[in-house]
């Protein structure tokens, strides 16, 4: 089970996949959709974590060119603020589509949720 | 009555009883365009029903005033008729008498006795009768004086009567002392000389023909010479052979009316006409004003249908004006009301979007809290010198349940905020009264209020406007804070009604609402707040946000004991929304 962490906070998103990472889930993390493209290419994932809002290139945006080049990948949408498009969107095309911030025992329970459904 | 009143005394034209409120304010001024309304339409009305009954004023007088002339006119030239038969008959006599009798008969006086008799019985009043000859002597005389033998050669009739064959005298009292006149004629004999009949005769008939004409309105014969002396009395003038008043008018063949203003008396309508061969002057004078009292009665009538004209019209311009102006003003408040509302909501969704923005900026921060302080108690976990120290472990635990209920306020403006655009869509009731209860939840604990909320369970999720539903809760809970006391208790219930709408209670025990103030909680711009920032807006747009949804919304209030707003809504909002579109609206 290896995730890919997408968010613009590095802060976050770096302790957010060591922490993962002590849980025993194995956790990239990049910064930009940009660096996320980059990563897709040469390391393989099973599930995104997504932060919708990011500059440039969003969540939702990033999910459909991960999708490309990864079928049948898990998503799991993380935002700290949604407008109700984005909600109502977002939470029928991703696994999950959580609030920041996260408690991370329901995020490893979402994880093990969405990869469940395989 | 209060309502007559009311379309005459309509709220625009004192500038509005309601008008207490910071945001009122006028388009028009109501009162000047109401004043130039009324103003307008009554002078073209007016005008023409005050030209059309002075014209009216004006014709009619005129009638009235020629009618009285012509019949004066009629009266004058009858009268003067008879009193040219009077004096005809008698001249006729006469004349008979010459032509009857020779000249021999005439002067004996025994026949002459008889013909006296005859004519004293044919016409009365006849005093005497003589027999004048050429030289101007009295050859035959019969009367009660003695006149035989008396010479009128040197008098002035004695000359009239040899020219003109005829003369009729000026009425006077003579030896007798009775007012009579003297009629003569002369008669030409055979031989080229001539003779001439003499007769007197007491004016008592011609008086009694003159005061027997039925005049009226004071009315007055007489009869004047030409010197202006009355010779026959007059009702209400003075007594005869004296000079009358009245300057003697031109003579004139035909009949003549003129009026004559009197300086002391008034006017006085004056007919008169010149009695041929004769001094005489018929003169019959009507006071006018007592002519004119007919007239006087239909002047009243013209005056009095003007007035009730003027105020059927000026009632009827008065009401349509105010009618109409108002209306204009009705419609203008409610524009200002629409405005307001849409200002209203305008700054609701900014605060909306405020709030959310302001959620996701503090949203990040927080999950960096989060992660961080969860790494921390990680750390902490995997080593065995601080996993055991229960302190350490509390207090990354105290960040975490602090970082937890910041979370859970943003999420709530967050949701609050994100709905606030968005129309009909499946709602779940209760948790848009614990959503906005949420945001009271704070000063209900410090003022000690007791919200119980008690929604049936059998209420499903219906389709509603969700931001309306918010801002209508809100309004009402806001509404229900500021009329409780401290240690107040609010209660909110729904419930399923049979004919597929929600019924919902929120009831306070409050200050209440005073019954002078109920009918009008619902307007704009009503306000018992307006000194503490209210604007009397909240419960109007409240009431049209219920409209708007398909809703009915009442209210019952007793003073002290509390408030009750009682709102009904459809399930399916969106057919009754529809069908509301149909209908013009309010």
């Amino acid at each position: 089970m290896r995730l890919l962490l997408v968010d613009d906070e590095k802060e976050f998103v770096a302790t957010l996949a060591e922490r993962l990472s002590l849980r025993g889930i194995e956790a990239d993390w990049v910064t930009s959709a940009k660096d996320a493209e980059k990563i897709i290419k040469t390391e393989h994932y099973d599930l995104v974590l997504l932060d919708v809002k990011m500059p440039q290139v969003g969540g939702r945006e990033l999910k459909k060119i991960i999708e490309k080049k990864i079928p049948g990948i898990k998503t799991i949408y993380l935002t700290g603020h949604g407008s109700e498009e984005d909600y109502q969107a977002g939470s029928a095309e991703a696994e999950y589509y959580l609030m920041k911030p996260i408690n991370i025992n329901d995020l490893i329970e979402k994880i093990n949720d969405a990869l469940g459904k395989k | 009555m209060n309502k007559l009143l009311k379309i005459f005394n309509p709220n625009f034209l004192w500038g509005g009883k309601q008008g207490k409120g910071p945001l009122y304010r006028h388009m028009f001024n109501y009162s000047r365009l109401w004043r130039s309304a009324v103003m307008l339409t009554a002078l073209s009305a007016i005008l023409p029903l005050l030209a059309i009954s002075w014209f009216d004023y004006n014709v009619t007088l005129k009638a009235v005033e020629s009618e009285t002339l012509s019949r004066t006119s009629r009266t004058v030239s009858n009268t003067k008729r008879t009193i040219s038969a009077f004096m005809a008959e008698r001249q006729s006599a006469l004349d008979f008498i010459v032509h009857d009798n020779i000249y021999a008969e005439l002067i004996d006086p025994v026949r002459l006795a008889v013909i006296l008799e005859n004519l004293r019985k044919a016409f009365g009043g006849i005093s005497d009768i003589g027999v004048i000859d050429a030289g101007g002597q009295q050859i035959a005389y019969i009367g009660p004086y003695p006149l035989e033998g008396k010479n009128y050669r040197d008098q002035d009739w004695f000359r009239e009567v040899v020219e003109r064959g005829i003369y009729v005298s000026e009425v006077f009292l003579g030896f007798r002392n009775e007012p009579h006149l003297v009629i003569a004629i002369s008669y030409e004999l055979p031989d080229g000389s001539f003779y001439i009949l003499r007769t007197s005769i007491d004016t008592d008939r011609l008086n009694e023909q003159l005061l027997s004409l039925e005049l009226g309105a004071q009315g007055n014969a007489f009869i004047i010479n030409k010197k202006g002396v009355l010779q026959t009395p007059a009702r209400y003038h003075e007594k005869v052979f004296e000079k009358i008043a009245i300057p003697v008018p031109e003579y004139s063949p035909k009949t003549e009316v003129f009026q004559y203003d009197d300086p002391y008396e008034g006017t006085f309508i004056l007919g008169y006409a010149y009695i041929p061969d004769t001094p005489f002057i018929l003169m019959i004078v009507k006071n006018k004003n007592e002519i004119m009292k007919s007239w006087h009665k239909t002047r009243i009538e013209i005056l009095i249908f003007l007035s009730i004209g003027i105020f059927i019209v000026m009632f009827g311009v008065i009401g349509f004006a105010t009618f109409f102006v108002n209306n204009i003003y009705i419609a203008d408040q409610r524009r200002i009301k629409t405005l307001h509302q849409v200002e209203y909501s305008n700054k609701l969704a900014s605060i909306g979007r405020l709030a959310a923005g302001v959620a996701h900026e503090i949203n990040n921060p927080l999950a960096i809290i989060n992660e961080k302080s969860g790494l921390i108690k990680d750390i902490f976990q995997l080593r065995e010198a601080y996993s055991k120290d229960e302190k350490l472990i509390g207090l990354v635990d105290a960040i975490h349940a602090s970082v937890a209920r910041c979370g859970a306020i943003t999420k709530q403006l967050l949701s609050f905020a994100r709905h606030m655009d968005f129309s009909f869509q499946p709602v779940d009731l209760e948790k848009i009264l614990r959503e906005v209860i949420g945001f009271l939840g704070r000063e209900a604990e410090y003022r000690n209020i007791k919200i119980s909320v008690n929604v049936s369970d059998d209420i499903p999720q219906f389709e509603s406007d969700r931001g309306k539903l918010q801002q209508v809760f809100l309004n009402l809970l806001n509404n229900a804070f500021a009329a409780l006391a401290d240690g107040g208790n609010l209660d909110i219930s729904a419930i399923l009604m049979k004919n597929e709408r929600i019924r919902i209670t929120i009831e306070d025990n409050g200050c209440g609402i005073p019954e002078k103030d109920m009918k009008k909680i619902f307007e704009p711009f009503f306000s018992t707040r307006t000194k503490v920032g209210g604007t009397g807006l909240g419960l109007s747009i409240t009431y049209s946000l219920i409209q708007e949804i398909g809703g009915t919304v009442d209210v019952s209030s007793t003073v002290d004991v509390g408030t009750r707003f009682i709102i009904t809504l459809p399930l399916n909002a969106k057919n009754i929304k529809e069908k509301d579109n149909a209908i013009t609206p309010r």
